[in-house]
């Protein structure tokens, strides 16, 4: 039986349109809904499950971010994760957390609460870096199944199918590892009623990132924020003639 | 593989159901003349002149007379209405609708006002040769007072649009339903249109602050005040609130909009029975008080059914019934206090089985999805025979189950989802086919038991061309007799939308 550490991320909710900040230093997140980062949803369903097949003994859910990640932590609870660990990051040095410090964060997590499988979400809608599970199985020296699809229990190990460009990779990986989860591996639960009352009784620890001995001083500066450019107003034709006149003059035909 | 954004978006568009199950059916429905067995009235034939007058007012692009491109404007969405109109006039002024209304009243050429045609009672296409005046180009925004929240604009304004609009400054449009991607807010007023949070902001007699309308005869009447109090003489604009395009032409319209509400939450509810959706309701009016925004309701063969049609995920397992609540509140902390008492309390009694809560809006807009698409998820099935009814709350659901009692031997389903707060339910009858026979079935003898029940036989889709027979059932000859008057008084010649709301 393992224990399964997943990472849950808050991040502007995808139902929300994101507005660029007037300074161009990143998006505007005051007063804005934020929820729990889709993928790492589908991360902590899938942990879930394994728990619910007996696959894994515990599940705990693990999120770096200010006082609001514990809303984040809440619902993986409400989902089923047994306990959660609040690392808590507030401020500027949460504006400039990047994937190597998470990973960091993570990876000793994983160390210290002998935790053998790690999942988390491929990216985060945010910022899409695409980055943390590829970097804490390197600075555990773990293997790695990326976008998984499917997971299942194999002998030694675990069989994990990938989606790839162009088609599916089956992988098989020894245990401990590091997983991360791409959009069909699962369809995440609603959590329900019973479970939203007991989620508020779970365990939470909070812990700094000093505790954990990570060191979060950026290594990469944002530069600019800017909107994607505006698309231009189509025009309609009267007729066939002139749309094809139009095309070759635009040189597009 | 690295662009799950792309995914997450393709899968909201398919939320869009309307667009979906709108051109699910090809199959062109029969003239609602024969289908229903009416016959034309005296009024001028169009002539080519009479078009030519309209092409001198409005330019050639917004006449349009290509039989293919009339026929969208001839068939209602649930494809039960079938009109035989030759020509839709766009407008894009009021003084172009003043036009051509004096034009046709000289003519004695029949009108149908028509908005986002998403009706359901054939009020908004054509019975015969009705000229359909369309507002999809009169959709401007005039003013917004932010501090007031009373919001200008023309009629063919969509409500989507609007309400994306002023969210941008923090306020709400204070009416929300499932066709807000396409109706349009003269529609909306025409028809006294209720939806999801009449609940919480009252119906549009209250919102309504002023209109302008053009009458028959072309005269535009100016009431369009966004004053919250006005009592200088008879209230006129609620004359065009409700009427349907029968009494004029709403051409723009003064609303006042609430604030956007800084906590939402929504909660989805497996309930045994419909006892208990009313203790719920009880508790729910208690308990949440002035944070309540919106209470419905929807039996299991409602939710199963459009589940399983638009191949949607139902968040909970299988129940006989089902509650939405939604919460519209200034603070999140005191709000979700205030939900988590109401869902122990519920939870204890038993009274909720089994549920969930969000305050994420993807998730609630996923929810909102299941409740708002149970209208149009019958259509994939087959004919969807639709009844909207107010009942006392004591007796809201016993229509539905003496409905499937009497067709117990047909085939058909019968299913019941409604605005509970409203007292207001929805009844769709599914069969494979529409035929005489079951529609001689359901009518009138809903409309009997409606009465005996003492409701209302339309409670806020309107009488349009489907109820003018049955309003009686509702209203009493006294009442009736004075609608007549008016109608006389303000549209002499009876050439806005003819055949509709009044009977002969």
């Amino acid at each position: 039986m393992s224990r399964v550490l997943v990472g849950v991320k808050r991040v502007i909710d995808y139902a929300v349109k994101v507005r660029v900040k007037p300074d161009k230093t990143g998006v505007v997140t005051d007063g804005v809904k934020h929820s729990m980062n889709p993928f790492d949803e589908i991360a902590v369903e899938e942990a879930v499950r394994m728990k619910e097949k007996k696959l894994a003994s515990e599940v705990i859910a693990v999120s770096c971010g200010p006082t609001q990640a514990q809303e984040t932590l809440r619902t993986a609870l409400a989902m089923g994760a047994d306990r959660a660990i609040h690392v808590e990051i507030a401020g500027a040095e949460y504006e400039t957390l990047q994937p190597l410090h998470v990973a960091k964060i993570l990876a000793k997590l994983s160390q210290d609460e002998k935790a053998d499988i790690v999942i988390v979400g491929k990216q985060a809608i945010d910022d899409d870096s695409n980055q943390t599970a590829q970097m804490t199985a390197a600075i555990l020296d773990w293997p790695q199944g990326t976008f998984a699809s499917k997971v299942e229990k194999s002998d030694a190990g675990l069989t994990v199918t990938r989606e790839i460009d162009g088609g599916l990779e089956v992988i098989k990986t020894k245990l401990p590892a590091v997983l991360s989860a791409d959009l069909r591996l699962n369809e995440p639960r609603y959590a329900t009623l019973p479970n939203i009352m007991k989620a508020k009784k779970k365990p939470m620890k909070k812990v700094s990132a000093k505790d954990l001995g990570v060191d979060l001083s950026p290594r990469i500066k944002v530069v600019s924020v800017e909107d994607p450019p505006v698309r231009q107003a189509g025009a309609i034709v009267p007729d066939v003639d002139t749309l094809v006149a139009k095309l070759k003059e635009g040189g597009h035909v | 593989m690295i662009r799950p954004l792309s995914l997450f978006i393709f899968n909201l568009n398919k939320q869009n159901v309307k667009t979906q199950v709108k051109f699910a059916s090809t199959v062109l429905p029969q003239f609602s003349s024969e289908k229903y067995g009416v016959k034309r009235k005296s009024f001028g034939v169009l002539q080519p002149r009479d078009i030519d007058y309209f092409k001198s007012i409005l330019g050639e692009d917004r006449v349009v007379t290509d039989e293919s491109d009339v026929l969208p404007f001839n068939i209602d969405w649930i494809k039960n209405c079938r009109g035989q109109s030759k020509v839709v006039l766009k407008p894009k002024t009021t003084e172009e609708v003043s036009k051509i209304l004096s034009y046709c009243n000289g003519k004695r050429l029949a009108v149908c006002p028509q908005g986002g045609n998403t009706g359901l009672v054939g009020g908004s296409v054509p019975v015969f040769d009705e000229i359909v005046l369309n507002f999809n180009l009169m959709n401007k925004i005039i003013s917004l007072d932010e501090i007031s929240g009373a919001l200008v604009c023309e009629s063919g304004c969509v409500l989507e649009n609007l309400d994306d609009y002023v969210r941008e400054r923090n306020l709400i449009m204070p009416l929300d339903l499932g066709a807000k991607g396409s109706c349009h807010i003269g529609g909306n007023v025409s028809t006294n249109a209720g939806g999801l949070r009449l609940l919480r902001y009252g119906n549009l007699h209250g919102s309504v602050l002023g209109l302008e309308a053009v009458k028959a005869d072309g005269t535009v009447l100016d009431c369009l005040r966004t004053l919250k109090k006005d009592n200088t003489g008879y209230h006129l604009k609620h004359l065009f609130i409700g009427s349907e395009g029968t009494l004029g032409v709403v051409t723009k319209v003064a609303i006042h909009c609430p604030a956007l509400p800084k906590a939402v939450s929504l909660g989805f509810f497996g309930v045994e029975n419909f006892e208990n959706i009313l203790n719920l309701y009880k508790r729910a009016k208690t308990s949440l008080g002035e944070i309540l925004s919106a209470f419905e309701m929807a039996d299991n063969g409602s939710v199963s059914s459009t589940v399983k049609n638009l191949k949607l995920s139902n968040p909970i397992s299988d129940y006989p019934f089902y509650v939405l609540v939604e919460t519209h509140g200034s603070d999140e902390t005191h709000d979700s206090e205030k939900l988590s008492r109401f869902l122990s309390e519920g939870m204890e009694s038993g009274v909720i089985v089994d549920g969930t809560v969000t305050s994420e809006p993807a998730k609630m807009k996923t929810i909102w999805n299941i409740r708002e698409s149970i209208a149009g998820a019958g259509l994939v099935e087959g004919y969807s025979f639709k009844y909207d009814v107010s009942i006392p709350l004591r007796n809201y659901y016993d229509l539905v189950e003496l409905l499937r009692d009497r067709l117990k031997d047909h085939q058909a389903k019968v299913y019941g989802y409604g605005h509970v707060g409203d007292g207001n339910i929805h009844i769709n009858v599914i069969v494979p086919e529409y035929t005489k026979n079951m529609y001689s079935m359901l009518e009138p003898y809903i409309f009997e038991e409606v009465a005996k029940l003492k409701g209302s036989i339309s409670a806020e889709h309107g009488v349009g061309f489907r109820k003018p027979q049955f309003i009686h059932y509702s209203k009493d000859e006294s009442a009736l007799q004075l609608m007549k008057d008016l109608k006389k008084s303000m549209d002499p010649n009876g050439i806005l939308n003819p055949y509709k709301v009044l009977p002969d």
